[in-house]
């Protein structure tokens, strides 16, 4: 095999590959433009499913859960697991390696069993009379099973980070006079607020995306991919094609404008250290 | 600096938070697991699961093949993807992770539509007078499923570890008169082992623990252990105490299931997206 024939099998590899992981999502997305509830014949173009997704209370009221949860559980996660993070640094090696290895057991654990435990928990707790007639499940549990999923990944986000931060910038702003407070909120915070956001915004996706300890754990209440679940159970209803077009279609945007950011900022940082070459250069 | 007293007291919080969300409910998992209705002690419900053995081999094996399915077609696309040149890779790695940001419930859904007796791919094959074919509510259904939600988490490791061995190393090889197979089974297998150890798990775990992908695309005829706990907590056989010790059993599986990768892996957690 020479190498022209080599490539030209890789390549078709490679699109075979993307062909099998796409193609579903194109045969959907074609399909939620189609006139008859049929999944198979194409009838006529119709922009109706869209319409109604659009009117579909349950649906709306779903995402419209799923985004405050997300928001208010990843903030939440986000600044707990930030602390601790800190806190965790400033501990014995054996402390860390214990609380660290607990923390990784929501990351490892299948999710269902996650979701499970939890449940039982707030079981045990109902038992116990807590949540008063109408019980425990609905918002409280969903809070606490999707701040407890999110804050291991803040703390192996921030961690590594926090770890590659050099001490003496820290001792540097104490010798010139920071008081402790002061040196963190200016020269530690500062440095860690990248990973941070970037925790933030896995923690945001998690849970927008998560079904399966939500599940269990949100009593009558559905977030989006319950609502999903429940549609999939009555087998046709190509509102669900909308719904998974408009999906990629933001998740598409969201990618393209972070990737422009980031080359932006990528170019714009290469012109900076050009330019102070040059400048470094004339003198 | 931060090893002053005061900053660990901030990881309070979080330390009592681990133990009463973390900690706690597994024991109450535990707890459950040794007993009956009304809380006495007993083994029953760990001795009745070898009623559900049927169910748990299915599951296994069923992982077991999506696992080694993902491997194969995992392995040579993160090799290619390796190879590519930096802004192509950047690009390659965004279409191979973008599928994994639509929820999974999307993306098997997707797949029900197709594999339906009168889907696409039966209209299709019809079209040269074949089928139509029984696809949908087969195991064959459930593996595909699950190759087709996982494959991501397969090629991210593999892709990951790939990229750390240098093409000097491969030309090294070739010119000491290695063939393509040996390349392969001397060369790429053994430097990419974290990131295969990684992606096996990140593919068996989701896939022995899942019940929507059975549900969805196997019918009720490919009931997993999934769908099992799923039954005792949420379902019509509610009995939390035997669902307990169905999830203490999965547990253990994954726990093996673990140490055995992670006996191939000394960089614990690579490529973890």
């Amino acid at each position: 095999m020479n190498k022209k024939q080599s490539v030209i099998l890789q390549r078709t590899y490679i699109v075979l590959v993307f062909c099998f992981m796409y193609l579903p999502i194109a045969v959907m997305i074609a399909f939620s433009f189609n006139e008859s509830k049929s999944r198979a014949n194409f009838t006529g173009f119709t922009l109706g499913w869209y319409k109604s997704l659009f009117h579909n209370e349950m649906i709306l009221s779903a995402l419209g859960l799923s985004l405050v949860l997300a928001l208010v559980s990843s903030v939440l996660a986000t600044v707990l697991g930030t602390l601790a993070t800190i806190g965790i640094h400033s501990m014995s090696r054996r402390a860390q390696l214990v609380v660290n290895n607990i923390s990784y057991v929501p990351v490892v654990n299948p999710e269902i069993i996650t979701g499970v435990s939890l449940m039982l928990l707030f079981v045990m707790a109902q038992n116990f009379g807590l949540g008063g007639g109408n019980g425990l499940f609905g918002w409280p549990t969903l809070l606490i099973a999707h701040i407890t999923f999110n804050v291991p990944y803040v703390i192996f986000n921030v961690g590594p980070k926090l770890r590659q931060l050099d001490p003496s910038l820290y001792n540097a702003a104490l010798d010139l006079g920071c008081t402790p407070r002061q040196a963190f909120f200016k020269v530690i915070m500062p440095q860690l607020s990248p990973a941070i956001l970037s925790a933030f915004l896995i923690c945001l996706t998690y849970s927008i995306d998560d079904f399966m300890i939500s599940y269990f754990n949100s009593g009558t209440m559905q977030t989006l991919p319950i609502a999903i679940y429940s549609m999939t159970r009555k087998k046709v209803s190509p509102e669900i094609n909308a719904l998974s077009a408009v999906m990629f279609c933001v998740i598409l945007a969201i990618i393209l404008i972070s990737n422009a950011a980031d080359s932006r900022a990528y170019r714009k940082n290469q012109k900076e250290i050009r330019k102070a070459m040059q400048e470094e250069g004339a003198r | 600096m931060h090893k002053s007293k005061a900053s660990r007291w901030l990881a309070g919080p979080y330390l009592l938070w681990m133990a009463a969300f973390i900690v706690v409910p597994l024991f109450i998992v535990i707890w459950y697991a040794m007993t009956n209705a009304d809380g006495r002690f007993t083994l029953e419900n760990l001795t009745q699961i070898g009623r559900y053995s049927s169910v748990f081999a299915r599951s296994l094996i069923l992982a077991a093949v999506s696992t080694v399915v993902c491997l194969v077609l995992a392995f040579p696309v993160g090799y290619f993807l390796s190879r590519l040149r930096a802004n192509k890779q950047h690009i390659m790695l965004m279409l191979v992770m973008l599928p994994m940001w639509m929820n999974f419930l999307l993306r098997t859904y997707a797949w029900m539509t197709l594999l339906e007796k009168n889907g696409l791919i039966n209209k299709f094959l019809g079209l040269f007078g074949l089928g139509p074919f029984q696809m949908i509510n087969t195991s064959g259904a459930v593996v595909l499923g699950m190759v087709y939600n996982y494959l991501p988490f397969m090629i991210l490791p593999i892709y990951t570890a790939m990229t750390k061995i240098d093409d000097s190393i491969i030309e090294a090889a070739q010119d000491l008169g290695c063939n393509v197979w040996q390349i392969l089974w001397r060369v790429l297998v053994p430097l990419s082992g974290p990131g295969i150890a990684t992606g096996i798990t990140q593919v068996f775990v989701p896939s022995v623990s899942t019940f929507i992908i059975s549900r969805m695309l196997g019918g009720g005829s490919n009931l997993l252990i999934g769908d099992l706990i799923e039954l005792q907590f949420l379902g019509n056989s509610y009995n939390l105490n035997l669902g307990s010790a169905m999830s203490l059993v999965l547990m253990v599986i994954v726990l093996l299931c673990m140490s055995f990768t992670s006996s191939f892996d000394e960089s614990e957690m690579e490529g973890v997206v």
